[in-house]
């Protein structure tokens, strides 16, 4: 027999036999993917920024499809725009969540808070809050060495020389929360954004009693009570000297505004 | 002459007020007396507002069991219980007494007597000094009676005293030796009766000869007690170091010195320890060297806690003009206060008054891989790349790269060439890789 016969002939024995194990293989270990998470995936940004709450994109498209709730997931960085494309890859419907963004609950400029002592460590607010309680009298305020600028992946966060504080983007800020997990002082909080309407919320975070956080800052909530009482919709509470507006009772009457003393009730007003 | 191994520095003394005697700072008009103290719980006040204080007289419960007593400092009333930012700013519960004369406890031997026999066993003698409120006075502030009761079958065979005292600057312990040396050789012996021990070393640098010559004169009445003069080498006086450069044991990772049979105590506890068993008399007053190139009258004052330190600051001599910044502690380890109404501590052990030029922090700049630092530390640790670790928050790593070992001495942040701050870096690593740990625990 003609030999280049043999090895084709062979050749073709053996591809046929690795062919029916690979086949076996195949069925044997045959994992389901549901089609839609690689649609879902590209409709989403890619950020992987985590804000959703789940590690990343994929991770998110998995779960939008796994989820009995699809309803109560949002991936804040695409809003609502994003899921309703999601939605209809998913062929379900979404109920569209208010729009969130981060509020620096701290309005200790340089103008209102005077500088105490001067730090010269690291420029870190983690290590600067660890080492002490900051470079003015009040130890809840903004350290202004930058953590929450760095930790932002969007640039929504800008620090403003003439304060020393940072401002958050109101286009960019995507409320992925990681400003928040940055900050020592926890001063970041995840507010609704009120697109029409602005927002309100208290720009303070200092629990001293009144004398003593108005010493260190202009523009520290003394917790007078003042806007408590003027609250129609009992969505100001105050505990250890600080007043807190929940903003889903809120009806944005702006009385607080007006009556506080300090000015720490800070306005965000639309355009 | 011995020392510790790994790493080290030799940073310059600045001894400005060695030999100087120890003087009697004034009584405050008001003592603000801190109920965080001690590492551990806080104290719990067993006094209330308008309450007559005896001096001595016990004004705060230990909180829990790594905790301590704490005694008025001062004689008087009682003003308030209130809130005041510690040496870090941040604000802590503390009792303000008002001072009124100076009357002490009836119970306190206030002579000068030496007593030199102690018939207490060691229960007795432990429970004394939980008693008296004594704490660490190197700087930690850890209770004492907790190191004495050591975890069930582990035995201590050697109690070592530090005398070292390696932070530039500091002098108070080295006062101390001068003029309280019989005492501290009683309190010596008390301590290992306490732990039941046989011998008892008191490690001493050798840039103190006078102090090792005076301890080595008195001590050959006191058996057991021996007196080691070490080379001078920062930090020595870590525990872990000085067993080592003492005893020649090293501590393993992790552990503590109580694996290798040895429990340490500084020099002024021990001295704390024998006013507390001998005297009756509680931890209620130290020596606080107050210090720096432009301070006009530098020297060690014993110093009631609950003083404010701008009193002790006057007590020297004032704040100098070209003050720049003033440490709590010594330069190494010790921290820049925030303002100096902050009143002295238990773990107070200096005030450091530096110049601007002294203060001076070179820009910082990228790290260049000269190991200097790795060099440097007497841990055995990588120091810049802990921090690069940190900065990328890669925690998991950090613990298998030792980072919990470190003891936060500055060595690292003191060696860098490209004045790279390591040490606030590693300090940040250390709590939250110490997080993570105690989360899994959970």
């Amino acid at each position: 027999m003609n030999l280049t016969l043999v090895a084709i002939l062979f050749l073709g024995a053996i591809g046929l036999f690795f062919a029916i194990i690979l086949y076996l293989a195949a069925r044997r270990f045959k994992v389901f993917e549901d089609a839609c998470i690689d649609d879902i995936e590209d409709a989403l940004p890619g950020a992987n920024c985590g804000g959703c709450g789940f590690t990343g994109c994929r991770n998110f498209a998995e779960e939008c499809v796994r989820s009995k709730q699809f309803e109560k997931l949002l991936c804040p960085v695409g809003g609502l725009e994003t899921m309703v494309k999601v939605a209809a890859i998913l062929g379900k419907e979404t109920i569209p969540a208010d729009p969130t963004i981060a509020v620096l609950r701290c309005n200790g400029t340089c103008s209102h808070r005077p500088k105490t002592s001067i730090f010269d460590g690291a420029i870190s607010c983690a290590v600067a809050s660890a080492t002490y309680s900051g470079d003015t009298d009040c130890s809840f305020g903004c350290l202004g060495l930058t953590d929450c600028v760095n930790a932002c992946k969007f640039d929504a966060l800008v620090m403003n020389p003439e304060t020393g504080l940072p401002e958050v983007v109101e286009d960019k800020c995507t409320s992925c929360g990681a400003c928040v997990k940055a900050c020592p002082k926890n001063l970041f909080e995840i507010h609704k954004k009120g697109h029409e309407s602005g927002r309100i919320y208290v720009a303070c975070m200092n629990k001293d009693k009144g004398a003593v956080a108005k010493k260190a800052c202009e523009a520290a909530c003394i917790g007078c009570g003042k806007c408590e009482k003027v609250c129609e919709s009992n969505a100001i509470t105050i505990t250890n000297n600080l007043a807190y507006i929940d903003a889903n009772a809120c009806n944005l009457c702006r009385k607080c505004v007006e009556i506080c003393p300090s000015g720490a009730i800070m306005e965000v007003v639309m355009k | 002459m011995r020392t510790f191994s790994i790493g080290g520095i030799h940073p310059p003394g600045y001894k400005l007020s060695a030999g100087k005697p120890i003087q009697r700072a004034a009584l405050p008009k008001q003592s603000v007396v801190l109920l965080n103290q001690q590492i551990g719980a806080l104290a719990v006040p067993v006094v209330t507002k308008g309450d007559e204080v005896k001096t001595g007289q016990l004004i705060a419960k230990s909180g829990g069991i790594v905790s301590a007593n704490i005694h008025a400092p001062v004689s008087g009333k009682i003003s308030k219980i209130d809130l005041i930012p510690d040496t870090g700013g941040y604000k802590h519960k503390a009792i303000f007494i008002d001072v009124v004369d100076d009357v002490w406890v009836d119970t306190i031997d206030r002579s000068d007597v030496l007593i030199k026999d102690c018939n207490l066993d060691a229960t007795a003698i432990v429970a004394k000094i939980a008693e008296a409120g004594v704490v660490g006075m190197g700087g930690a502030a850890f209770p004492t009676q907790v190191k004495l009761k050591p975890p069930h079958g582990k035995k201590a065979d050697v109690l070592i005293v530090n005398a070292v005292e390696c932070e530039p600057y500091l002098t108070s312990d080295h006062q101390l030796m001068m003029e309280k040396g019989e005492e501290i050789l009683v309190g010596t012996t008390i301590l290992m009766k306490a732990i039941q021990a046989k011998r008892g070393v008191i490690g001493i640098e050798n840039n103190k000869p006078d102090a090792i010559a005076h301890l080595k004169r008195l001590s050959a009445q006191y058996p057991g007690i021996e007196i080691i003069p070490l080379k001078v080498q920062y930090p020595q006086g870590g525990e872990k170091q000085l067993i080592e450069a003492t005893i020649g044991r090293q501590v393993p990772s992790g552990a503590f010195p109580i694996e290798v049979g040895a429990i340490v105590q500084n020099v002024a506890t021990v001295f704390a320890v024998y006013e507390a068993v001998q005297k009756n008399k509680p931890l209620f007053e130290r020596i606080i060297t107050v210090t720096g190139k432009s301070v006009s009258r530098p020297g060690n004052y014993l110093t009631r806690i609950g003083t404010p330190l701008s009193d002790l600051m006057n007590e020297a001599g004032g704040l100098p003009e070209d003050a720049a910044k003033v440490i709590g502690g010594g330069p190494m380890m010790g921290k820049a206060l925030v303002n100096l109404s902050v009143p002295v501590t238990k773990g107070c052990s200096g005030l450091l008054v530096l110049t601007g030029k002294e203060t001076l922090r070179k820009e910082i700049k990228n790290c260049i891989r000269c190991t200097k630092c790795v060099r440097a530390c007497p841990m055995g640790l990588e120091p810049y790349l802990l921090m690069t670790l940190i900065e990328h928050e890669e925690w998991g790593k950090l613990e298998k790269e030792r980072i919990m070992d470190c003891i936060e001495c500055g060595c690292c942040t003191y060696s860098c060439p490209s004045a790279r701050p390591l040490l606030d870096y590693l300090k940040i690593g250390k709590s939250k890789v110490g997080e993570v740990i105690r989360t899994r625990k959970k």
